[in-house]
């Protein structure tokens, strides 16, 4: 893997004279019990970035689509989670077992989701929570690995987030950690495309602000898989960091590859402290 | 199109250069960016210059630019300063400038140059995010630049 050494993290001269659209002050309580972190302190590390308070997508959102998350009866995205509910309890694969023959029931998985992307001491990488359950898969149960961005995939990784929902964002960039979250940082500052646009051009310096139509936000991924109604499914995170890059006029990274193993950590890292939000609903 | 952002994403027409244009890397600018001579030699069409504004597949520039005067088309973008009243700020070769690369007046700047085809991280093929199969076509063609900049020259404040 090769990242090209780049300044872009120069400063970025701001447009003068334009307001800062504030986004809102909402709570999110969902069904009416958890009461989730949407805004909180920005971690130490984003120290120079000048974002001092971090926000869920959530806040950025219409009051109509906010309401959806809510409460798990209107929230699409909880049909998928039963959807993977069923793959958890099914067997697949030469070893004849499913997710439930190791690991019970999915509250096993309870924290599991806000600790990763996660080092792997005995791959020796860090590995995301796909790529975790795809290692379950082919390692343990000897059945095919899903798609990355599959459905099957966004169901899955619903219902493990959803057994730590509420619980605050805590992935470790420290230790052997370190290097891979570099690379991230890297990536969200690089310049891409014929645009020339970086994540932190959107979503650092711009938050808040319309362009054209939408409302940017932090880009945090602490909401995800996130049911789009846009697109009317469970949508992974690296699904849209490959259409954010296409808009750049990029030519993308590939979904579940080293570059954006590296982004999806340092991007998380930038959520410690936000809530487990997923399945969030987004438009 | 899946995943589509509604805001720069849209594919841009091909556009071949004619035999006779200026070419990117044949622009002069000046000391703070700005371009002297016309891009085409041929007057620039204001009205067509509108529309290459709103429209999100070829300039685009409300993503990012309020303009009252484009107001007939929704969402203007809240990124970078509201343009009413640019032709009295800036004369039509600092706009030429600015339009055609922004980046030489303003450096570091998040707008895109728009008549530039190389010096890319990771270019792609338009928004297809593949890689380009050959070289790239400038944002905007010479001809686009020059009535973008007649629109701008009348966007004067009384
Ligand atoms: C041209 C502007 C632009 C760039 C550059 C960009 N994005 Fe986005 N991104 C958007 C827009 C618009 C949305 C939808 C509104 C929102 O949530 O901000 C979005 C949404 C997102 C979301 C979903 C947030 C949520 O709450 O569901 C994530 C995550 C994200 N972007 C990450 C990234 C990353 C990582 C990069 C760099 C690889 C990047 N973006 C580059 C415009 C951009
Ligand atoms: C992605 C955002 C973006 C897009 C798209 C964009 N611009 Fe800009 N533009 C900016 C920003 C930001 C500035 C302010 C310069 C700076 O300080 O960075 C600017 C500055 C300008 C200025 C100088 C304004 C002044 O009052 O000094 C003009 C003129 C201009 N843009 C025209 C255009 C035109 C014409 C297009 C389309 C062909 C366009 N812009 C597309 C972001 C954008």
């Amino acid at each position: 893997m090769k990242f090209k050494a780049l300044t872009a993290i120069a400063a970025l001269m701001i447009a003068p004279g334009v307001a800062f659209a504030e986004p809102d002050d909402d709570t999110l309580v969902i069904n009416g019990e958890t009461e989730m972190v949407t805004k909180t302190a920005a971690p130490a590390h984003m120290e120079g970035t000048g974002i001092d308070t971090i926000m869920s997508g959530w806040h950025f959102r219409s009051d109509e689509t906010q309401a959806l998350e809510t409460d798990d009866f209107d929230n699409p995205g909880m049909i998928f989670v039963d959807a993977g509910r069923e793959q958890w309890n099914t067997v697949e694969g030469e070893a004849g077992k499913s997710c439930a023959s190791c690991h019970e029931g999915p509250e096993s998985m309870e924290g599991v989701r806000a600790v990763y992307p996660k080092w792997n001491e005995d791959a020796g990488e860090v590995r995301t929570l796909a790529h975790q359950i795809n290692a379950c898969r082919t390692e343990n149960m000897k059945a095919d690995p899903y798609k990355y961005t599959s459905g099957q995939m966004a169901n899955m990784e619903a219902l493990i987030s959803l057994q730590s929902r509420g619980m605050p964002v805590n992935v470790a960039i420290d230790g052997p950690a370190a290097e891979t979250w570099e690379q991230g940082k890297e990536l969200y500052y690089t310049r891409t495309g014929q645009l020339e646009l970086s994540c932190a051009n959107c979503h650092e310096d711009n938050y808040g602000n319309m362009i054209r139509a939408d409302h940017l936000s932090q880009g945090q991924i602490n909401g995800f898989p996130t049911y789009r109604l846009k697109n009317a499914k469970l949508n992974t995170v690296h699904a849209r960091f490959k259409g954010c890059v296409r808009d750049t006029r990029a030519e993308t990274f590939k979904p579940g590859g080293p570059e954006f193993i590296a982004l999806e950590l340092y991007v998380a890292s930038r959520g410690n402290g936000l809530s487990v939000e997923g399945p969030s609903v987004r438009n | 199109m899946k995943f589509t952002l509604t805001t720069l994403a849209a594919a841009l027409v091909a556009t071949p250069l004619i035999a006779g244009d200026v070419t990117p890397a044949s622009v002069t600018y000046g000391e703070y960016g700005q371009i002297e001579d016309s891009l085409t030699g041929q007057p620039g069409d204001a009205e067509n210059g509108a529309l290459v504004m709103k429209t999100k597949s070829i300039g685009n520039c409300i993503a990012c630019h309020q303009v009252t005067a484009l107001n007939d088309a929704p969402f203007h973008g809240e990124i970078g300063p509201m343009l009413d009243g640019v032709g009295d700020r800036w004369g039509e070769a600092e706009l030429r400038g600015i339009v055609a690369n922004a980046k030489k007046m303003f450096p570091g700047t998040i707008m895109p140059a728009y008549f530039k085809n190389e010096g890319y991280i990771r270019p792609g093929d338009a928004y297809t995010g593949e890689a380009p199969e050959g070289p790239l076509d400038t944002l905007l063609t010479a001809q686009q630049i020059e009535d973008v900049v007649a629109f701008l020259m009348t966007q004067k404040e009384q």
